[in-house]
């Protein structure tokens, strides 16, 4: 697309497609720009034989019925020349430039080369999340992985990535993820849910406000009986062993600051897939970039501050889905609505209609979410009885007693001084996975999520990439 | 190769010079994983320890293997492909 953008839709996931979808309807220059080769984003994620005509819901999706109608008007909106998809494409970076157009530098996935740059009248970001890490002793053993990965192993492959799965970490993930684990023919040892969930009534007042999250849960729970699977509250990992991968792994009490108590621990054997999750992490390296203006939610996320159209802070930048708080796949969506309404409207100039069913699914899935979020909080306690040697870092591979000694002996009291003394962040994760453990030594919460989240570019690029880009602009 | 041709949802990779037939959903780290039967397969420069397939969906970088050449990919994101050549071990990027 050689001529100006009126709306890149960034992010093809539940509120990505909502947006293209919406901003097709009021525009007919929109790009929908994703690296998934695939519609679906992480949530509904799949392999190219479910988007065959007639295919069945794969049956550890949720909201397949949306999908499929997201993906048909899509397709419409492409057949009538108004919508174009960008696959396999990553945003390696966005800016504003002097004349109030956006900038997007986007590179080819996986690999990052070929950089080329797209203008934009307006953008709606919907990045989506990740999984939220802590480290625990053996959490670099071959085996263990992100309670996310497991699930978006099953999703593609059909299959589960080994035999007998341990989940752990906190928050209702854990149990969508086991249900895969289980529909998918594996066996799931066990769930630790680090908190205890007083004060959470699943089927309570919140839950009332989105039956669909209610019918979810009882299908989950319905799931783990028939299994027979243990669902331990105020359990967490604490240490994995094995040798060349995982072999079994030890579980203690939490205390409230879920923190592992010394002397209460009990080892699972035979164990040889451990997915861990402590909620999600919006990826917020674009909206940094941009300069948008930012906030802490209630579960320690960095996200964008948005008005009740979804705009940030810079003009013509939308924003829907994680990125504004962790909120879930049908809130994303009704975000994604308003956002892709809103920038279409911008740009021709017409006020975005407004629809009373998505404002108000909206405020009753963040009411649900900031629930949820209570309930499971990422324990402020993990460090407390960890082992010294545990890496932390996992690119650079830098260890708790490496990170202690450079803030005690050395007084690196935040994440960008850690990073500069031991490296911790400076891998080809870009800090990502680290980013929540590393946060914690900071001493402002909201200045070190910034800090871990700044980068300036959103997937590491070559130097000669850099150079033929540079060259392309001569 | 003389090897029989690979049913028809099937192609033929190599790992580390060994030949494999993987059904084509297969990503790499997960061909590596179900047919391979390899849990890590990248050496880290520091520990010498192996790693494999962590956050699955492209951000930790863990699982990387040079894939016809290329080294440092994320296999996790790579689908396989018939005659792809895949090497594990040290990866310098």
């Amino acid at each position: 697309m050689s001529e100006i953008a009126a709306v890149v839709v960034i992010g093809a996931g539940p509120a990505g497609l909502a947006a293209a979808a919406e901003a097709a309807r009021g525009s007919d220059r929109v790009l929908l720009v994703d690296a998934g080769p695939r519609l679906g984003g992480q949530f509904w994620r799949h392999g190219a034989k479910d988007d065959l005509p007639q295919a069945p819901a794969p049956r550890w999706h949720h909201g397949w019925d949306t999908y499929l109608e997201l993906r048909t008007d899509l397709e419409r909106a492409e057949a009538a020349g108004r919508l174009e998809h960008l696959a396999s494409t990553h945003v390696a970076a966005l800016d504003v430039r002097e004349d109030g157009l956006l900038a997007l530098h986007l590179a080819l996935s996986p690999t990052g080369e070929q950089l080329t740059t797209l203008l934009a009248e307006t953008v709606v970001l919907c990045p989506g999340a990740y999984d939220r890490q802590l480290p625990v002793a053996g959490w670099t053993l071959p085996g263990v992985m992100a309670a996310g990965g497991v699930q978006a192993f099953v999703k593609v492959q059909e299959q589960v990535p080994g035999r007998r799965v341990l989940l752990a970490g906190t928050g209702p993930f854990l149990l969508a993820a086991a249900a895969s684990v289980l529909q998918a023919g594996g066996e799931v040892a066990a769930i630790c849910e680090s908190g205890d969930l007083t004060g959470w009534v699943p089927r309570g007042a919140s839950a009332a406000l989105v039956p669909g999250k209610g019918r979810e849960g009882a299908q989950y729970a319905a799931l783990l009986v028939r299994h027979r699977v243990p669902y331990l509250r105020r359990r967490v990992v604490s240490r994995i062993h094995g040798t060349d991968r995982v072999e079994s792994v030890e579980i203690s009490r939490a205390d409230d600051r879920g923190a592992q108590v010394p002397g209460t621990a009990q080892v699972l054997e035979d164990i040889d897939v451990v997915g861990l999750g402590w909620g999600f992490v919006p990826q917020a390296e674009l909206l940094l970039q941009a300069g948008a203006a930012s906030r802490l939610d209630v579960d320690g996320s960095l996200v964008g501050v948005v008005d009740g159209e979804q705009a940030s802070s810079v003009p013509g930048l939308f924003l829907a889905g994680e990125i504004t708080g962790v909120t879930g796949a049908s809130g994303a969506v009704a975000e994604g609505r308003i956002a892709g309404r809103a920038a279409a409207g911008r740009v021709s100039g017409r006020a975005a209609e407004s629809s009373r069913k998505d404002a108000s699914a909206r405020s009753r899935h963040r009411l649900f979410a900031s629930a949820m979020h209570r309930a499971h909080p990422a324990p402020a306690g993990w460090a407390d009885s960890l082992d010294e040697g545990t890496v932390v870092c996992r690119c650079e591979e830098v260890t708790l007693a490496e990170i202690t000694a450079a803030r005690d002996e050395l007084g690196a009291r935040d994440p960008r001084s850690l990073k500069g003394v031991t490296r911790a962040g400076m891998g080809m994760c870009q800090g990502r996975i680290c980013a929540a453990a590393m946060t914690c030594f900071g001493t402002d919460p909201l200045e070190a999520a910034r800090t871990t989240a700044k980068r300036p570019f959103a997937l590491p690029l070559t130097l000669g990439t850099l150079a033929s880009a540079e060259e392309g602009t001569e | 190769m003389t090897s029989s041709p690979a049913p028809d949802d099937h192609v033929r990779i190599t790992v580390d010079d060994v030949p494999l037939s993987v059904p084509v959903r297969r990503t790499v780290a997960a061909a590596l994983m179900l047919e391979g039967r390899q849990a890590g397969w990248r050496v880290t420069r520091r520990a010498g320890a192996e790693r494999g397939l962590f956050c699955g969906i492209g951000v930790c970088y863990d699982c990387l293997a040079t894939v016809d050449g290329r080294p440092g990919l994320r296999t996790c994101l790579v689908q396989v492909a018939d005659g792809m050549d895949v090497r594990t071990g040290t990866v310098d990027v």
